[in-house]
Order: structure tokens, then C-alpha cells, then sequence
């Protein structure tokens, strides 16, 4: 009784499917270099789903298009950088072996199901064309195959729709298209780029539900990246949030929503629209996401941030480890007692509200 | 008052839709009756194609001779019908060569980006900055007894510029399209994307622009033989006849008439076709509608 062969230096059962290190990402522009994804870390356990949050501008795309290779000139994923997957590391592997894992062992789910579809090819030939690339099926049993994975999703009189075009189907159906041809091969990991945003809310809640529920028959482990918390909450166990293109901090899903620890966690939580909580407007965090080409010195949030002080203009955080796997990159974690004196933040005092 | 008419979607088996235009039916139609008159030219005339008719020089269009005769006493309708198969097969087998080299040097261009982009688009430049007509003019002057099958290739490969450029402008827009990133994440080749998802969508660009192509082919190649360096007699095409009906014109109109009209109405025949491609194989105008 040999156990089945694992990934060719998996340590065992403990190592993690996916494991990022020090992840920078670096678009060398004329205007300067763009440092999108600054240093990021974080793993994916088999089976799991982990949540990638964090606002327009903060790395959340460009570390999922890193994590599948396919940041294109300028930019660059810098050396040192490290992404470990299924015990092979992905950065240095070559370009023929990393198309092997793409959309095979690791596939991706898009954000505009319209856009990310073909015009040209009826569904059922596109999810047919995975298999076709993956495996020597024939054409027929490719085609069977994409059938079976369009059932799979949901997608009623399968048989029939696999024959249309893209345009002949609704939001819901195109993303569940994209599904289809993401699980198509079972991979290990799918990396969910905002797959609900462009969706009705209807929608969106019936794809989560299949997602999920394919995760629960196939195993696989999600990354799944959104702006919405509301998105995380439902889905994910744990949560990793980003802002200037580094983690500010990581959580299991409950405690984060309970107390969370990163003003900007702190702030994207009282945007949230909530149930049975009474309050007549919700709060926004001031200004926006600083240009990636000009981080500030310092912690990145400070000029939004309503606790800041001098260290943090003076002293870039570490990411603190506050135990319980939680981790927040916020000098509060050693100075708690500055919570109790909230200000304005500096953003909000330097554009007068409205 | 009658209730509209169901409209039913096609489904699964989308049809193109060239039933319906007007347009359509009328192109097709007459580029139809151009190649058969030009596949049944012997059948439709009595008449050799350089067959001179002692006695008969420049009669006027007659029930024995439609388009008349020309200087020589040849029947003009005759070699109308016998010109348009070098006039048409010309055009045809030139568009051929320049629609693939320009969709090739296009796509690569577009495609790969970069320094192979810049490289392609200079010498697209440079090309299209040569003036083709006294390049042509001049080739043909150096070496007059040009066999058919090297001025083709020459049409060819002075037509095909314009073309890469279009097509390279397509291509550019096309990659960064989602669909080509979603290609990539799952496990795509170059290949397989430019085939598969980059150049079908480029098919309306190319679809329209050949038959322009073709059509300036047959002008082109028109005014070559009128100035007497293309097609060489006794070899008739619709230029070098309308050359011939050129020192006669005053006298003789018909000569150089006909095979005018016999090019402006393929011309015409043909780029209303590039359209109505354009309609039918574009598929986000398919059903629906």
C-alpha cells in the first residue's frame, strides 16, 4: 500500500497547495516603475477557499494574473519572488511547462463573462477547446465532455446551449460558461477574479452558490479575489485584505468581521451596507488609493487613516503577528492605546467634503 | 391588421444571413454571371479570341457583332468575354497572395509587439511610400515579356501593404481583449491563440479589404495593359482592349466602351460583395435581431 504520489517534494499532508512568497510585481513604465504587488505573502491549503480583498487599485488583479504568469511587458515579476503550487515552484518553470498547468491544475475565472468569452466559437466548442489543449481527447469526446461540465453548472438544456454563441446568452449562463471551462480539467485551484461583480445580485448569489458547491464535489481550494465583503463573507474561511500592493491583514473570516484590526479593514467594514444595523448613511474612507509609481514612505494608509500618527509617517510597518493566525500591518498591534484618539484623517482635510 | 410574423431564432445552426439583403443577391449575382461568362466564353462566341475578320475593321456595335469590331477585325465582344478570364483570374489569384501576406505580416506584427512590430510597421511604411504604379511600370519596362504567372505575383506582392496595416491595427486591439488573457490562462500557444482566438476575430477586416483588393487589381492591372506594359497582345484583357479602342476613340467608341463598363461593373459587383461579407460573417449580427 503506496500512497498515492503527491507533488514531487511535498513534504505531506501539512504542505500548503499553493504557497506565495514575497510576491512583487513591478510595471517598468516611462512614468517610473509601478510596484503594483509590493511584497506579498500569504498561502492557499488544499480545499480552501481564501478571500482577496482590497479596492480598485491595490494589487488584488495583478497578483492573481501573477500567480498564473501572465503579467505582460512592462511588467515584471521580480527575482526573489517566490510561488510555490502543488510543490513546483511557478516562477522559474519554462513557459511550455507553464502552460501545462495553466487552465489545467490552476485556472482562472474572469470578472466581464462577455469579454472573457470568444465571440467567435459557440460555448460548447470553447469549453471543448480546454480539453482539447490539456488531453489527446478526440473532438467528440471533448465536446461530450464540455456537455456534461455545462450540466455540471447548472446551465439548463446544456445540450442545446452548448451550440450557441456567447451573445446569445444571458450574464448568468456566460458565467457559468467560464466556470465550466475553468473546472473543466479539475484543477486544483481556481483563482476567482471578481467572478460576480459584473453579475445582477441575483445572479451573484446563485453563482457563489455553485461555486461553492463545486468546491464541496471536486475539492478544489479558491482564490477568491473581490472588492465586496459581503462576497467574502459568504464564501471564503479566510481572508487576506490588500491596499498599495501589500497585505495589510489576514484573518479567518469570523474574527475579521468581529474586530477588525487594520484601520483600512476597519474603514472597508463600515462601507458595508449590514443588515439590521441602523444608521442613515454609511462611512467611506477618504481619499483614494495613492498612484502604485509613488508609495508613501511609511505605512501606505496613513494620509486615510484616523489613528495615524508620527511613527507611521516615519516607520513602514511590519506585518505584525497578533497570533491566532491573524496578522495586521499596523503599528496599533504595539501601540493599542492609540485607538482611543481618533482624527481627521489627512485626506479628508485635505479635499473639503462636497 | 396581420399579426407580425414569429420571429424565430435560429438556434443552434446559425445561418448566415444573406437571404434577406437586397445588396447581397444583387452582388453575388452579378459576380455570378462575370465568371460564367468568362468559363463559357467559347460556348457564347463563334469567334476566336484574336481571330481577325478580313474586311470587317471597326464596325459599329450590329446583331453579327454586339460590342462591334476593332481596329484589327476582331469581334470586341469576343475578346471582352475572353479578357475577362486574364482580367478576373489576375485579380483573383493576386488578392489571393496579397490577402495572405498581408494577414500574416499584419498579424505577426500585431501580435508580437514590440521591436517586431516597429521592424514590420517601418518596412510597411517604406513600402507604401514607393510609388506602386511607376514600380510597376518601370519592372515591366525592364523586362516587357513578362510571363502571366510573374505579373500575378508581382499584382500580388505590390497589393498587399495596405492590407498588413489594417490588419495589424485589428490584431493590436484584439490581444488585449479578455477573451485572449482568458486563451492564455488556460493553457493556450501562441498559435493556438492567433488562429484560434485573435485572427477569427480579425476575419471582418480582411473580408472587407480583399475584395477591394481585388477590385484594384483589376483597375490596376487595366491601366498597366492600357499603357501597353501589362497584359501583352494578342492576349486580350479588359485593358489592354480598351488600349487598343484608345487611338480610336473618336471614331470608334465601342472598342474602349465595353471593356470599361465590363470593369466598373465587376468593380462595383465586388466591393458591394466586401460589405455584405462583412454583414453576414460578423457573428454578433447573426440571430437575434
Amino acid at each position: 500500500m503506496t500512497p498515492p504520489p503527491k507533488g514531487a517534494d511535498a513534504p505531506g499532508a501539512e504542505a500548503p497547495l499553493l504557497s506565495v512568497t514575497d510576491l512583487r510585481t513591478y510595471f517598468h513604465t516611462n512614468n517610473g516603475v509601478a510596484r503594483a504587488v509590493d511584497g506579498v505573502s500569504f498561502t492557499v491549503a488544499q480545499g480552501e477557499t481564501v478571500g482577496l480583498v482590497g479596492e480598485s487599485g491595490c494589487g488584488k488583479s495583478v497578483t492573481a494574473l501573477s500567480l498564473m504568469r501572465l503579467i505582460q511587458s512592462p511588467g515584471r515579476i521580480e527575482p526573489g519572488s517566490s510561488v510555490r503550487f502543488e510543490g513546483t515552484e511557478l516562477l522559474t518553470l519554462s513557459e511550455a511547462d507553464m502552460r501545462r498547468v495553466r487552465g489545467n491544475r490552476m485556472a482562472m475565472v474572469f470578472q466581464e463573462p462577455m469579454s472573457a468569452l470568444n465571440p467567435v466559437f459557440t460555448v460548447g466548442d470553447q469549453i471543448a477547446e480546454v480539453a482539447r489543449i490539456h488531453s489527446r481527447a478526440s473532438r467528440r469526446d471533448a465536446w461530450r465532455q464540455a456537455v456534461a461540465m455545462l450540466e455540471l453548472t447548472g446551465m439548463p438544456a446544456p445540450e442545446q446551449r452548448a451550440h450557441e454563441y456567447p451573445h446569445q446568452l444571458s450574464g448568468g449562463m456566460r458565467q457559468r460558461v467560464l466556470i465550466a471551462m475553468a473546472l473543466m480539467m479539475n484543477p486544483a485551484l481556481i483563482v476567482a477574479d471578481e467572478p460576480t461583480t459584473a453579475l445582477d445580485v441575483t445572479i451573484q448569489a446563485q453563482i457563489l452558490e455553485l461555486l461553492a458547491d463545486l468546491q464541496r464535489r471536486t475539492g478544489t481550494s479558491i482564490l477568491m479575489i473581490t472588492h465586496d465583503l459581503g462576497v467574502i463573507a459568504e464564501t471564503a474561511r479566510r481572508v487576506i485584505v490588500m491596499y498599495a500592493g501589500e497585505v495589510v491583514e489576514q484573518s479567518a473570516v469570523g474574527p475579521l468581521f468581529a474586530t477588525p484590526h487594520h484601520p483600512y479593514t476597519e474603514g472597508l467594514l463600515a462601507a458595508m451596507p449590514r443588515m439590521g444595523r441602523r444608521r442613515d448613511r454609511l462611512r467611506v474612507i477618504p481619499g483614494t488609493v495613492p498612484p502604485p509609481t509613488d508609495w508613501p514612505t511609511g505605512c501606505r494608509f496613513r494620509a486615510r487613516c484616523q489613528y495615524s500618527w508620527d511613527r507611521c509617517a516615519n516607520e513602514h510597518p511590519p506585518l505584525y503577528d497578533l497570533g491566532d493566525g491573524r496578522r495586521s500591518r499596523c503599528h496599533l498591534a504595539v501601540e493599542p492605546g492609540r485607538r482611543a484618539h481618533p482624527h481627521e484623517p489627512l485626506a479628508a482635510q485635505a479635499v473639503p467634503a462636497r | 391588421m396581420p399579426l407580425p410574423p414569429l420571429l424565430i431564432s435560429g438556434a443552434s445552426t446559425p445561418a448566415p444571413r444573406w437571404r434577406g439583403s437586397k445588396t447581397a443577391v444583387v452582388a453575388c449575382a452579378a459576380l455570378v454571371v462575370v465568371v460564367l461568362l468568362a468559363l463559357l466564353a467559347p460556348v457564347l462566341t463563334s469567334y476566336g479570341e484574336a481571330q481577325i475578320l478580313p474586311g470587317s475593321e471597326l464596325l459599329p456595335p450590329s446583331r453579327t457583332h454586339l460590342f462591334g469590331t476593332d481596329v484589327l477585325g476582331r469581334d470586341v465582344l469576343t475578346r471582352v468575354l475572353y479578357g475577362s478570364r486574364i482580367s478576373l483570374g489576375l485579380a483573383f489569384l493576386a488578392t489571393v497572395v496579397a490577402t495572405a501576406l498581408g494577414t500574416a505580416v499584419g498579424a505577426a506584427a500585431g501580435y508580437s509587439g514590440g521591436r517586431v512590430d516597429a521592424l514590420l510597421m517601418r518596412l510597411v511604411d517604406t513600402l507604401l511610400a514607393l510609388p506602386r504604379v511607376l514600380l510597376l511600370i518601370g519592372l515591366l519596362a525592364i523586362w516587357p515579356q513578362l510571363p502571366l504567372h510573374v505579373f500575378v505575383l508581382v499584382l500580388g506582392l505590390t497589393a498587399w501593404f495596405p492590407l498588413s496595416r489594417l490588419v495589424r491595427a485589428e490584431v493590436r486591439a484584439i490581444v488585449t481583449r479578455d477573451h485572449v488573457l482568458a486563451a492564455r490562462a488556460l493553457g493556450s500557444g501562441h498559435l493556438q491563440i492567433v488562429f484560434r482566438h485573435v485572427l477569427p476575430n480579425a476575419i471582418g477586416t480582411v473580408l472587407v479589404a480583399a475584395p477591394l483588393i481585388a477590385g484594384g487589381v483589376i483597375v490596376l492591372e487595366a491601366g498597366l495593359s492600357f499603357l501597353g506594359v501589362g497584359v501583352q497582345p494578342p492576349t486580350a484583357s479588359w485593358g489592354s482592349i480598351a488600349y487598343d479602342g484608345f487611338e480610336v476613340v473618336n471614331s470608334a467608341w465601342w472598342v474602349a466602351l465595353f471593356p470599361g463598363l465590363a470593369i466598373a461593373f465587376t468593380v462595383t459587383a465586388i466591393n458591394m460583395l466586401g460589405d455584405v461579407l462583412r454583414d453576414a460573417l460578423d457573428p454578433r449580427q447573426l440571430p437575434l435581431r
